[in-house]
This record gives structure tokens, sequence and C-alpha cells, in this order.
């Protein structure tokens, strides 16, 4: 068992499905960030059988879109003197713009690098939602 | 109000809108002599990025007998895409000159695109394998035309369901009126795609699936044929099994009802015998020309000139 060490300041993102950490690390560019960051992969969760988890030590400003595009359900918690000061449960964006690019051949998006298409959310349970254009169904 | 608006694909216009467009397109059909001068001064820019004749004459003839003119190209060859402008920069620029863009593109979404950028109306004459509009306005006008109303219709559609871009837009549209129902009559390899079925049961409406299209045949109000088209198959060998698997024939026609009518997108292949031409059932032809009537009411809606006609 790997212990880390309790967040003084920064923020917890907590019950993200077993292997979307690491989608959520890439996608908020967690790489980049000077500060403390922890991800946790596979953590046993009474709950969840297993989940990831990521610690951030510092107050970065989250993009809340990417997170409920890539796994809804995470609880995020900001964190101050050690203390929960806010707590926040996603629900996936009704429509997001620059995250996601159409995967269909076909679409005039990749013949004309349209890279910040509108995709509306079409069905909630599956994360799915459909390029502006031509229609077809991605996630990321 | 559809004046300024672009009609990209038919779930952009309400029950209420396409009931104005194809009200006036009657109209039109009445007394097409009160709107032959309505569009005079006003250009057209048909953008063609494929070819289609057919649809290109609709248009072209649609502006023509409002009294305007037409501009554009039919071969993308020549035109401006050719040395590289973007599709958001030929709108920007065509739209300088003309009151009304017109496009047809094997991409699909490019007259969506192009709508953002163009100062003018944009109406999409097909983007790809997406949709065609102007081809469900024109079923939808030939099926009121012939049958007064839309509800309570039992309507056939029969051949390629699966890739049949018009064939699913009308089903679609068609589903917002009450009581309207579906069979849907095609080999099993063409069967109608899951996505519209869905739809179907979300709204409770009825349909049945059969390989049989003489026992659909009299309970029919509409039959709507399409052709298997080449295109989309990889293998010629199923091409070939699957083209003539429905064909239209007279002796089929004596098992429907007599008010029912037959339709097709054109042009047609194989699925409609010749003989079936003089039937005054089959309406496919006048279709043509009923297209053209709601493509002159469609320029008129969204070039605000409707309110001057007759």
């Amino acid at each position: 068992m790997i212990n880390v060490s309790k967040l003084k300041e920064g923020i917890v993102i907590d019950h993200i499905s077993a292997g979307n950490g690491y989608k959520m690390f890439q996608q908020l560019g967690l790489d980049k960030l000077e500060d403390v960051v922890v991800l946790m992969r596979n953590v046993d969760s009474t709950k969840m059988g297993k989940k990831d988890l990521i610690k951030i030590e510092t107050d970065l400003e989250l993009n809340f879109d990417v997170l409920g595009l890539i796994d809804p359900n995470v609880t995020i918690s900001y964190i101050k003197d050690g203390h929960r000061v806010e707590k926040v449960k996603l629900s996936p964006p009704k429509s997001v713009r620059g995250i996601l690019v159409c995967k269909n051949p076909r679409c005039i998006t990749n013949q004309e690098h349209i890279e910040n298409g509108m995709f509306y959310l079409v069905d909630e349970s599956s994360n799915e939602y459909a390029c502006e254009y031509c229609d077809a169904r991605t996630r990321l | 109000m559809l004046k300024n608006k672009s009609l990209i694909s038919p779930a952009d216009f309400s029950i209420e809108q396409i009931e104005e467009v194809l009200e006036l397109a009657e109209q039109i059909i009445l007394n097409p002599g009160s709107y032959s001068d309505l569009c005079k001064g006003k250009l057209l820019a048909s953008l063609f990025y494929e070819p289609s004749t057919r649809t290109k004459f609709s248009f072209d003839a649609a502006m023509e007998r409002l009294g305007g003119s037409t501009v554009g190209f039919d071969d993308p060859m020549t035109s401006s895409m050719a040395k590289g402008e973007t599709i958001a920069d030929s709108a920007r620029t065509v739209s300088q000159y003309a009151d009304l863009i017109v496009v047809r593109h094997p991409k699909e979404g490019t007259a969506r695109l192009m709508s953002q950028y163009a100062a003018c109306p944009v109406i999409n004459a097909g983007d790809g394998g997406h949709h065609h509009p102007t081809q469900t306005l024109t079923d939808l006008l030939t099926i009121r035309h012939y049958k007064g109303s839309f509800n309570g219709l039992t309507v056939g559609v029969c051949g390629d369901l699966m890739f049949g871009r018009t064939i699913h837009s009308l089903v679609t549209c068609l589903s917002r009126y009450a009581g309207v129902r579906f069979l849907f009559i095609s080999p099993a390899e063409l069967k109608m795609p899951a996505y519209v079925k869905q739809e179907l049961d979300k709204k409770g409406i009825p349909y049945l699936e059969t390989d049989d299209l003489e026992l659909a045949m009299p309970k029919l109000s509409i039959l709507y044929m399409s052709r298997v088209q080449r295109e989309r198959f990889i293998s010629e060998e199923e091409y070939l099994r699957l083209k003539d698997f429905f064909i239209l024939t007279k002796l089929k026609m004596a098992l429907a009802k007599s008010d029912m009518i037959v339709m097709h997108p054109l042009p047609r292949v194989n699925e409609i015998a010749v003989e079936v031409d003089d039937d005054p059932r089959a309406v496919y032809f006048e279709q043509v020309r009923l297209g053209m009537f709601v493509r002159m009411a469609l320029i008129l809606k969204l070039l605000g000139l409707d309110k001057f006609g007759a």
C-alpha cells in the first residue's frame, strides 16, 4: 500500500473511474505544471471497487468541461489549510467547443482543419457527443 | 419568418415553417405567372463541388422562373477551391455578390460551415451522405399535393434503406405528423439503420420490416421506391445480387389501392419497370416538377419576397 500525505492546499479529483485518471492528467496538461501532482491509479474503493485519484498542490483553474467529458461522476474538492472548503459535483456539459475533434473522415472539419467545432451531448449514458457539422458521434 | 434563414438539415425548419413553404408552393402551382418576376435583380450562386445535373437544373429553373439570375459552377476544378481556398473564404466571398447560396459538396457538414461565414442564406443541396433537405421538401410537397395531408398515412419505403439519405430524412420528417405508420421493405443487408428506428420507438410510431413487397402493396398509401447505389458497395458481386431484389411491375401495382401513389427520388435503374410509368399512380416524374415549385417557394421565403406574390 502506497501512502500519499494529506493535502494542505490544492485540489483533489476523486472517484475517477479506474483508467480515466491518466486521460484526465493528459487532457488537463498536468504534466506541464511546476507544482506537485500525484496520480494514483487502481486505488481500492468500497463504492467503486477500483478508482483513480489525482491530487494537485496548487489552486489551478480546472477545465470542468474536459473533466465532465471524460468522467462526469468525479468529485472535485478544493482544500485550504488541510480542510475541504468546496466540493464540486460534475455533470456532462451540454455542448463543448475546441476539445473534441470529429473522427468522421467524410466530415468537412477534417478537410478544412477546423479545430474549434462545437459538439452537442446526444447520449448521457454513453457520454457521446455529435459533431455540429456532420452529426457523427464521438467521445473523449 | 424564414427570411434570412439557411436550410441545412430538414430539422432546421419546424412543422409550421415547412407548412409555410409547402403552402406557398401550392399557390405558385396554381398561379405561376404571379410569381414570375418576384426575384428580378436577385442573384443565386449555385456552388456544385460535385456534379448533380438534376438538382442544379431544378434550382436554376426555379430561380429563372422567379425572374432572378444564377451564377456558379458545377466543376470544382474551375473554382477557387482548386487554388486552395477554404470553404469559409469561399462563403465570405461569394456572399458579397449573391443574395442566396446553393451548395452541394461531397464532404458532410460543408453547407453548415458555409452558412456560418456567408452574409446571405445558404441552402444545402446535398452534403455527401448526410442531408439533402430540398429533396425532403420535394417529397413532402408531393405527398401533400396528392394526399391532402400527412396524417394517418401508411408509408412504404422500399429498396436501399441503409444508405438512402433521402429516405432517412423523409421518415424522420414524416414521423412528426400524427398517425403515420411505416413499412420498411428491404433485403436483410440493406435494412433501415438502428438510429432511425430508435427515434420512431421513442415517439411510439409503429413500423414493420419485411422483405416481401407483394405482401406490403395492399396496405400502402404511398410507396417510396429507391435505387440501390453502386457506389455504396465495396463488392461488385454484392451490388449485382441486391440491385434487382425489388422490381416494381404492373403485376405488383395490381395489388395496390387505387389511390396509392408511387414516388422515387430518381434516377431509377431497374427498380421500377418502364411499364409502370403509364399508371396514373406513378407520380415520380411529376415529383420532379413539384421539386422545382418547392424550390421556388423556398427561395422566395428565404429572400423574404413571398408576401409580394399573387
